[in-house]
């Protein structure tokens, strides 16, 4: 325990602090508090991230400061709508609490669909939660911070659809955090049995300018011929110290879109994993970043095709203004099973100021000769001639600088083929473009 | 496969054999020296390196840059983090860091192993080559032959030479020059290669003049050269032209297990640089080489990059653009067989205005080869209008092939444009049946195929290299298919 004294020599997320977390949990199973406590003790043997980390190159490491931090006691007054678009069903967290939960309907409830706040879930669906929780370990470089936020978790969500349902209108979570030096670990799991169809979006913002510490993950599970929809938008304080480590699992013929959307926050990792463990399924991994200030927004992908004739295709596209840094790494593994594998992944980087910096790292592991994989890099302005094609129509070069960005944003907003939830996240994306 | 064990003692008599057997000592005018007397023995130490340096004759100043050198060395950790575990397997204290000439002669053609001499044959190397690739002898006469294009070279005013004369002869230029590119610390097989180099070539062209023919280090090469450890320095001055090639398309039977390369390129104002390397080593071969150059204003630095066998190939050449509008270029062609990994790639390092870079890759996995692409593109800030374009593809052959690709872009500012692009496919079946409906058989179709993959870059090898190339690749298709 000793590492950790040094870790948070201020008061904050210590043994003491863990232990009155359990304490207060005491309702929950026992399993779960197990999970809690060897989580803990995991988070404490794990080193940080060092310069010799592969999977952290390019990060920086003096600034991965977790000292201080403390969980919130209150739940904040100021909660932002951002769900204005049809959704099924909502559960809004502030500060680490449930404050709002809108019910199920009536019929989906008598299909066997469950939307519940991740600490009901525990207690009520305990076995569920069991088989599907953290089936796919953390393998980017953020172990560490996933055992943290196993150890203090308690807002998030399960969504579970039986096999067959079909949900057309999305779920939606929304955590929200307030106050200085506060931090949230927020857990979603969601699960879809065969054949069933549902989306969920999740929004992660700071209500306030706080220096927050933001540790989520999240386990999404499609089964047999299950079609899952995944939104993640964050747009934490520009103080903010924020991780997310999302797992995706698609079994035979299923198909997973994931959406992250990052606009937010000092520092902010997102690791996502794609494993293709059954034939035909398909995943579709997306994110949009806008990067503004000196800030880092670090992206780590994987692709993992386990079984033949699987697909997979990603496409990351960050903007990037002032003196931000993007950092994408990504990798796509082809095991030696997975023959007539189709992969692809592509990021592209559009510098709009002479101090951005984005560093790009697109890898292939190809174990298998039948496949056709391939991944592409591109880091560039906007093009003079289509600026200089708007301004000649009188659009200012403000104006115009941005109708290129968000065009260029719009392959990604199209695949979401859901035009209420696509224009929700292009007025959350402009807004990062109002100072 | 012969290792490092299996090399004679220096106290054993020398064999029956003549050793110069097989060729015809009526051409070329030449001596042959018998005393094999210079050993450093095995192992590495502050002993092994004062040796060599005894034995050169060499100025104190580089017997002080050998052993600074050395300490860096064994200071360095491996590249584990990210490079293969395979390094690890490399035994230090088993290699023989210098022998001198005749060391090698005194093997005989019967030790060199069939598959060796198979490929030899195959390609249609005319013996006196064979015997000088297996190392079997040295190839004096060819010294004499070929020394006519040195000395025309010499009329223009071209220092062409091995590092060792031009450390005794043209100290001025080698000492301004020498380890600038590549530092010692740069990695640890950098910092070896500094404490233990030996042979290799030493390249000044003088400001305006354009070399006509290539230089070839293979033509010109003398006993020194077959050094594991050899460190070449080309400097082309302003405006100045000149090719370079080094290697042969046969392999190059080693019985040692460790090359370790240094090559420093340096093409000032206005200069053009360009290395063609076709390097086959035999399968016991841990290839560890540093390759760089520096371009300065409007110069151009032209890698041409061929990686067949070895046991493990690491290998990076890099172009630092120094000078505006400077241009880097690398193209090479890997091919990993069984038991092979060819773990090469390209640097571009961007620190001029208007630079511009391209890398051209392109990779075969046969039976359970494997291929990687490492990369690097760094372009930092306050630089304006700098272009790279990268491109990758690998091609796999078998079910249990493998290849990777990992390039690391780093690009800062909004004048700049970057792009990476690769693939990984198989060759394809239409190809190939279309081929075998015109009467080739499969593995005829398959080294069509695998020729026409790489065909736009074998075409930028000279004429002789590209023939036997295709040739080299119709061998070690052979049997890989099915």
């Amino acid at each position: 325990m000793s590492a950790l004294t040094e870790l948070f020599a201020a008061p904050g997320l210590d043994s003491t602090r863990f232990a009155t977390h359990l304490s207060q949990r005491s309702y929950l199973p026992d399993w779960w508090l197990e999970t809690k406590k060897a989580a803990w003790n995991q988070f404490c043997a794990l080193p940080m991230p060092s310069r010799t980390d592969e999977t952290w190159r390019f990060s920086s490491l003096s600034t991965l400061d977790l000292a201080g931090f403390e969980l919130p006691e209150d739940a904040s007054q100021h909660i932002p709508n951002l769900s204005d678009f049809p959704h099924a069903a909502e559960i809004i967290f502030s500060n680490r609490q449930l404050v709002a939960r809108s019910t199920v309907p009536a019929d989906l409830v008598a299909k066997g669909v469950i939307f519940a706040p991740l600490d009901d879930a525990i207690v009520q669906h305990g076995e569920l939660i069991k088989k599907y929780f953290q089936k796919l370990p953390a393998n980017l470089g953020s172990e560490k911070f996933v055992a943290l936020n196993t150890a203090f978790s308690a807002s998030g969500a399960l969504l579970f659809v039986p096999k067959g349902v079909e949900i057309t209108e999305p779920f939606v979570v929304q955590h929200t955090l307030s106050g200085a030096n506060k931090a949230t670990f927020p857990h979603t799991i969601v699960i879809l049995e065969d054949n069933a169809k549902a989306t969920l979006v999740e929004f992660f913002v700071s209500a306030d300018k706080g220096r927050h510490l933001a540790s989520g993950v999240n386990d999404l599970h499609a089964g047999p011929g299950a079609q899952l929809i995944y939104v993640g938008a964050q747009n934490w304080s520009a103080d903010t110290l924020a991780f997310q480590t999302n797992s995706i699992v698609a079994e035979r013929d299923a198909k997973v879109l994931s959406l992250n959307v990052h606009l937010g926050g000092r520092q902010a990792r997102h690791e996502s994993h794609s494993r293709l463990l059954g034939p035909g399924a398909h995943s579709e991994m997306l994110a949009l970043t806008v990067a503004t200030g000196d800030h880092e927004f670090d992206q780590r992908t994987l692709q993992t095709h386990v079984a033949p004739n699987t697909t997979s295709n990603l496409l990351y596209k960050n903007a990037l203004l002032d003196k931000a840094t993007t950092i994408f790494s990504g990798l796509i593994i082809v095991e030696p099973d997975a023959q007539k594998t189709d992969a692809y992944q592509k990021n592209r980087n559009l510098l709009l100021s002479d101090e951005a910096e984005a560093h790009s790292l697109p890898g292939l592991e190809i174990q298998a000769n039948d496949v056709r994989c391939s991944h592409g890099s591109t880091s560039s302005r906007i093009e003079p001639e289509q600026e200089f094609y708007l301004q000649a129509r009188g659009i200012n070069p403000e104006a115009a600088k941005q109708m290129l960005v968000f065009a260029f944003f719009e392959e990604v907003l199209n695949k979401l083929e859901n035009e209420a939830l696509h224009a929700s996240l292009s007025t959350l994306i402009e807004s990062k473009f109002k100072k | 496969m012969a290792d490092i064990d299996t090399l004679p003692s220096t106290d054993e008599a020398p064999a029956e054999v003549n050793p110069v057997g097989g060729i015809d000592q009526a051409v070329g005018d030449f001596q042959y020296n018998v005393n094999y007397e210079f050993d450093a023995g095995t192992g590495l130490s502050e002993d092994t390196v004062r040796y060599i340096s005894s034995v050169k004759k060499e100025a104190p100043w580089i017997l002080e840059f050998r052993l600074k050198a050395l300490k860096t060395f064994l200071d360095k950790p491996m590249p584990t983090h990210w490079a293969t575990k395979d390094l690890e397997n490399i035994d230090f204290s088993k290699i023989r860091y210098y022998l001198s000439q005749g060391q090698k002669p005194k093997r005989t053609w019967d030790e060199v192993p069939d598959d060796i001499k198979k490929t030899f044959e195959r390609l249609g190397i005319p013996e006196q080559e064979r015997k000088f690739l297996a190392g079997v002898e040295a190839q004096f006469d060819s010294e004499a032959a070929y020394s006519n294009i040195k000395d025309i070279v010499a009329k223009q005013g071209v220092i062409f030479c091995n590092s060792t004369e031009a450390l005794r002869e043209h100290p001025e230029i080698f000492k301004k020059f020498f380890g600038k590119v590549i530092p010692t610390g740069d990695n640890k097989f950098s910092a070896l290669n500094s404490a233990v180099f030996s042979g290799g070539s030493f390249i000044y062209v003088p400001p305006g003049v354009k070399v006509a023919q290539p230089l070839q280090a293979y033509f010109r090469i003398n006993a020194e050269n077959f050094g594991q450890f050899e460190r070449t320095l080309i400097i082309a001055d302003e405006g100045a032209e000149v090719v370079y090639m080094e290697g042969c398309t046969a392999p190059k039977f080693s019985t040692s297990t460790l090359h370790s390369a240094v090559v420093e390129l340096v093409a000032l104002k206005g200069a053009k640089i360009q290395y063609i390397t076709v390097q086959n080593w035999a399968n016991n071969v841990f290839n560890l080489v540093t390759k760089r150059g520096v371009a300065h204003e409007d110069a151009e630095i032209k890698w041409i990059d061929c990686n067949i066998g070895s046991r493990l190939t690491m290998k990076y050449p890099g172009v630092v653009l120094k000078g505006k509008r400077a241009r880097g270029e690398v193209i090479s062609i890997a091919l990993a067989n069984d038991g092979q990994h060819q773990d090469t790639g390209a640097k571009m390092i961007h620190a001029a205005d208007d630079t511009t870079s391209v890398v051209v890759s392109k990779s075969i996995s046969v039976g359970q080869g494997r291929a990687t692409y490492r990369g690097q593109v760094h372009i930092p800030k306050h630089l304006k209008g700098c272009k790279n374009n990268t491109e990758c593809d690998a091609l796999l052959i078998n079910t249990n092939s493998r290849t990777d690709t990992y390039p690391a872009i780093t690009v800062r500012g909004d004048t700049h444009s970057v792009q990476h692009e690769a693939s990984v496919s198989k060759v394809n079946e239409e190809q190939i049946f279309y081929m075998q409906q015109r009467g080739l058989t499969e593995a005829q179709a398959m080294s069509l195929a695998v020729n026409g993959f790489v065909n736009d870059l074998v075409r930028q090898f000279p004429m002789e290299y590209s023939v036997e190339l295709k040739r080299l690749i119709d061998l070690e298709m052979e049997g890989s298919v099915g």
